[in-house]
């Protein structure tokens, strides 16, 4: 029996390995951005009976997303010829914006959506709260200005805030710094 | 698709399913109208995507010491609390005053589902009797839930709801942050990442507060009138049920009357930028020991039948 993934290297002249295959996959929200630009993929495994184990990390505890991913992932390797696909989840250490890539950052602020900045670095002590306007200043992604403000705090997805260009007066994305 | 690609996809549950005029039209390859949604470009919004459990891959072993059924109560204590709560902020949508506010309390009530769905997913597999996180969620009666009173009760106008989301996510990031440092590695992993996702939620709240009561004459009396109709609700929240202190002294869990140093200091200062005063702490009307113990107001049966609807008409139904 001829496998897929066998197929798979004939096609593209060479074998494929499950790491490659499962960092292009690609971000269900953010279609620009693969995973591995997310940073959310913790391992790749690939198992002797020829099987993997990829381990990934939630963004948001209920971020939709996740579940399309693990399928999305699980998929992408039996097409490559995997028979046996485990998806993992790893909770700890928790993902953060700042395993977003450099070339994801990019591709974001390509997409019209304004990268995160740096994560807020926890103090100790209690969380303090936050009142007022939020003091954060964005560079818009369309046409460069730094005259920005937040209009909310939430947007499409949980990942998300919805910012204005007060220059060029168009509306745009931000990916939030968690 | 040919053999070899297709191992992942879900089965029929038998083999002889009765073959029917569509799967001839539609599935010729599959033989399964079912099996024939797979094949499409995009799978995932025809039927759900086959990996239903939150925890997936995690351990999930109690830690040494740890009494099982006490965790796995607590998670359903933490866990139902959020899930009552997202369902009481799930039901703001299309009744919300404006679309960004709609967005945002949907957003902050998909972030509580997800940290109930890890809780209850916890705690099924801390119980160890094959119940998962649905079974938790939707096929228990009102008496087996173990959420506090405050997240039950019922929606008000948009200036109770900011007062309610205050208290709500005031108590319950001060109680993730001390969760953060548990011994069982599940809880204090759920606790880091809500933590963040909860203190966000509380910015939100605090700001809307700080806008109503510094706002008009009549915005500043509707959040005042929710502050007052959510505090009989609230000494309950730092009352803590004896599940709770067994954990606590395991390192395990955190004792609720710990967390009302900083649930007073953080509500005054917020209240005093929204020129507003703490209510004064009555006494709630006590049943039992309260939520905690499975004792609700009325108003959860309410709650529970419409949450649970569609699970109970569709008993063996997978998402």
């Amino acid at each position: 029996m001829v496998t897929g993934r066998q197929r798979y290297g004939h096609e593209v002249g060479r074998m494929v390995s499950a790491r490659e295959v499962a960092e292009a996959v690609a971000d269900p929200e953010l279609p620009m951005m693969t995973l591995d630009d997310l940073g959310i993929l913790r391992d790749v495994e690939e198992t002797s009976g020829g099987g993997v184990v990829v381990t990934i990390t939630p963004t948001y505890s209920g971020c939709p997303a996740m579940a399309a991913i693990r399928a999305d992932l699980s998929s992408a390797l039996h097409a490559a010829g995997y028979a046996e696909v485990d998806v993992r989840t790893l909770l700890s250490p928790a993902w953060t914006t700042e395993w977003i890539s450099e070339k994801g950052r990019r591709k974001l602020a390509e997409a019209g959506i304004a990268p995160p900045g740096t994560a807020p670095v926890r103090r100790s002590g209690p969380v303090p709260v936050a009142l007022g306007p939020s003091r954060k200043r964005l560079r818009c992604p369309r046409c460069g200005s730094g005259d920005t403000e937040e209009l909310s705090r939430f947007g499409a997805t949980a990942c998300k805030a919805l910012w204005r260009c007060r220059t060029c007066r168009e509306p745009f994305e931000h990916l939030k710094e968690l | 698709m040919s053999s070899g690609n297709n191992v992942h996809e879900p089965k029929p549950s038998s083999d002889d399913t009765p073959e029917t005029p569509y799967e001839e039209v539609y599935a010729p390859s599959s033989g399964n109208a079912y099996e024939a949604l797979n094949e499409g470009e995009d799978p995932r919004w025809a039927y759900g995507t086959g990996f239903a459990d939150p925890l997936a891959g995690v351990d999930t072993r109690v830690p040494e010491g740890v009494d099982r059924t006490d965790l796995a109560a607590y998670c359903l204590m933490l866990g139902d609390d959020a899930l009552i709560m997202s369902h009481r902020l799930q039901e703001w949508c299309t009744r919300a005053p404006e679309l960004e506010e709609e967005v945002a309390l949907a957003n902050i009530a998909l972030d509580l589902l997800g940290q109930a769905r890890l809780l209850l997913a916890r705690a099924g597999a801390a119980e160890g009797a094959g119940r998962d996180e649905d079974a938790l969620a939707f096929l228990r009666e009102a008496g087996e839930f173990r959420n506090v009173r405050l997240v039950e009760a019922e929606n008000g106008d948009f200036g109770h709801a900011m007062a309610r989301l205050l208290v709500f996510t005031t108590w319950r990031l001060a109680l993730l942050d001390r969760l953060a440092g548990s011994r069982d590695p599940v809880l204090a992993a759920v606790a880091v990442k809500g933590v963040k996702e909860v203190a966000y939620h509380r910015d939100y709240a605090a700001g809307w507060v700080v806008r109503l009561g510094d706002g008009t004459p009549y915005s500043r009396e509707r959040v005042a009138e929710g502050l007052e109709s959510v505090w009989p609700l609230v000494a309950e929240l730092f009352r803590p049920h004896v599940v709770e202190l067994r954990l606590a002294e395991a390192g395990v869990g955190v004792d609720p009357a710990a967390l009302r140093e900083e649930f007073d200091a953080v509500l005054d200062h917020v209240l005093s930028a929204a020129t507003l005063t703490r209510p004064g702490d009555t006494v709630t009307p006590e049943g039992g020991q309260g939520g905690r113990a499975g004792t609700h107001t009325d108003v959860m049966t309410g709650l529970l039948a419409e949450m649970q609807s569609v699970a109970r008409a569709h008993p063996e139904a997978t998402w």
